[in-house]
């Protein structure tokens, strides 16, 4: 084992899952082809949502993958962080959305 | 910024066998990677065989007015070789008699050449009709006398080819060199005044693009349309089509690479990238490279690596087109830059 969870030689491997499992791994990755085609959003469009998610996931291959994607479709680096933004803004309004469940709760609980 | 060439600055890169070997070492020497001798034994394209002869390649000179950060040439200001005019006379001795359809005239700064404007002239009379400058745009804004090269490059119907990394400043400055964005939108505008690019126009402009940086292209149609709009709306400029072209790992890129500690993610993902049918479209199967002083070569990059053709004839002065085209074509490690994902020419995409 390596000395560390996350190594960014992995994620060429990421390939490698179908080994153990060839008939799901290929299904998933045959999903996963289409889900980035060019569809009723743009492949560009797709690859900014992904960069979004791949930071609220907090997934380090992601964001690797999708910063990397991002640059090959000339995405400007103003573009993709104004995306990691939009992730941001609902990871944060999701927290403090809750902040409405506490107020019933003591509104509730108070006399 | 890179401000001078790698030469001029005395880097172990500007040595070509230390390219050569840490191109063959590493990673392909203990075999995570396959040589590109073995990949294409696999779809038995080795070796790799020239065919019909369309392009004369001829590189005027390493001198350029920009030091661009990922220039394959080790090109800029402090490069001092220049094509004589006796190595064009005979380049045009050969340009009489050659299949090649179309002159492809390349630098440096081609233009920087004292000999440029007459070198056009005599093969325009010796039958060249299709010929390409590869500009890159500044040096019609660098100085007075070249001013005028837009209406020199209509007279002569030169198909201009211009990089421009990217359609915002910021990139373009970073990857060519602070100022070239304005300058290059400057002298696209005044090769549209004169015709160039224009719809319903023979006068063609196409531009290049290279990623500034340690990652492949993506998609030419999607980059091209990209580029269109945002030139369209910002600065009213149009051209004809956009050439993704893939860095290849040597010179100064090479140098980028391993300082950046990108080098070998980047050559995993030229291998990964790897298209089979690209190979059978590697521009070297049908252009033929000519340095600044006479050599011939497989293509300008095996020029840059001092690869000469593995022919009897491996000067322009001997020239002899069909031992040539018998020859077979030297390949490295680098040539995983041409065949990555839909190919990589100087024409742009090949598969």
């Amino acid at each position: 084992m390596s000395k560390t969870y996350y190594d960014p030689a992995d994620l060429r491997k990421f390939g490698n899952i179908s080994d153990w499992n060839k008939e799901l791994g290929d299904s998933f990755f045959e999903y996963y082809g289409k889900v980035f085609e060019e569809g009723s959003l743009t492949a560009r469009e797709k690859s900014l949502i992904a960069l979004a998610v791949s930071h609220t996931e907090q997934c380090p291959y992601c964001i690797d993958a999708y910063t990397k994607d991002g640059l090959q479709r000339g995405i400007t680096k103003e573009e993709m962080m104004e995306a990691v933004h939009v992730g941001a803004a609902i990871k944060s309004g999701a927290t403090l959305v809750h902040g409405v469940q506490m107020m019933n709760k003591v509104n509730k609980l108070e006399m | 910024m890179v401000k001078k060439s790698l030469l001029a600055r005395n880097n172990d890169l500007a040595n070509t066998e230390r390219q050569m070997e840490i191109l063959s070492n590493g990673i392909f020497a203990n075999g995570e990677l396959p040589t590109f001798a073995k990949k294409i034994k696999e779809t038995n394209q080795f070796p790799l065989r020239p065919k019909k002869l369309e392009i004369l390649q001829i590189n005027l000179g390493y001198m350029c007015n920009q030091v661009c950060a990922h220039c394959h040439v080790d090109a800029g200001p402090d490069r001092k070789e220049i094509m004589t005019q006796d190595t064009m006379r005979q380049c045009l001795e050969v340009i009489e008699k050659t299949e090649a359809h179309t002159l492809d005239l390349t630098g440096g700064a081609p233009e920087m050449n004292p000999h440029f404007r007459w070198f056009v002239e005599e093969a325009s009379k010796a039958g060249i009709k299709d010929f390409i400058v590869r500009s890159n745009l500044t040096i019609i804004r660098a100085n007075k006398k070249y001013h005028d090269l837009p209406e020199f490059f209509k007279k002569y119907n030169v198909h201009v080819v211009s990089s421009m990394p990217h359609w915002t400043r910021g990139k373009t400055d970073k990857q060519r060199g602070s100022g070239v964005f304005d300058k290059s939108i400057k002298a696209l505008q005044e090769l549209n005044a004169v015709g160039y690019g224009m719809p319903n126009s023979d006068l063609k402009l196409d531009l290049v693009y290279n990623p500034s940086g340690a990652y492949l292209p993506g998609d030419q149609m999607a980059l091209e349309n990209d580029f269109k709009k945002a030139l369209k709306e910002d600065f009213q400029i149009e051209f004809n089509s956009l050439f993704a072209i893939t860095n290849l790992p040597i010179s100064r890129f090479l140098d980028y690479l391993i300082a950046s500690e990108n080098y070998e993610d980047y050559m995993f993902a030229l291998v990964e990238a790897y298209n089979p049918t690209a190979v059978q479209n590697v521009m070297c199967t049908n252009t033929l490279s000519v340095s600044w002083d006479g050599w011939l070569y497989d293509c300008d990059f095996n020029q840059m690596l001092n690869l000469k053709v593995n022919s009897k004839v491996k000067h322009i002065s001997d020239y002899n087109e069909d031992l040539l085209q018998n020859r077979n074509i030297i390949i490295n490690q680098h040539c995983y830059g041409c065949t990555a994902g839909a190919g990589s020419s100087c024409q742009g995409v090949v598969a």
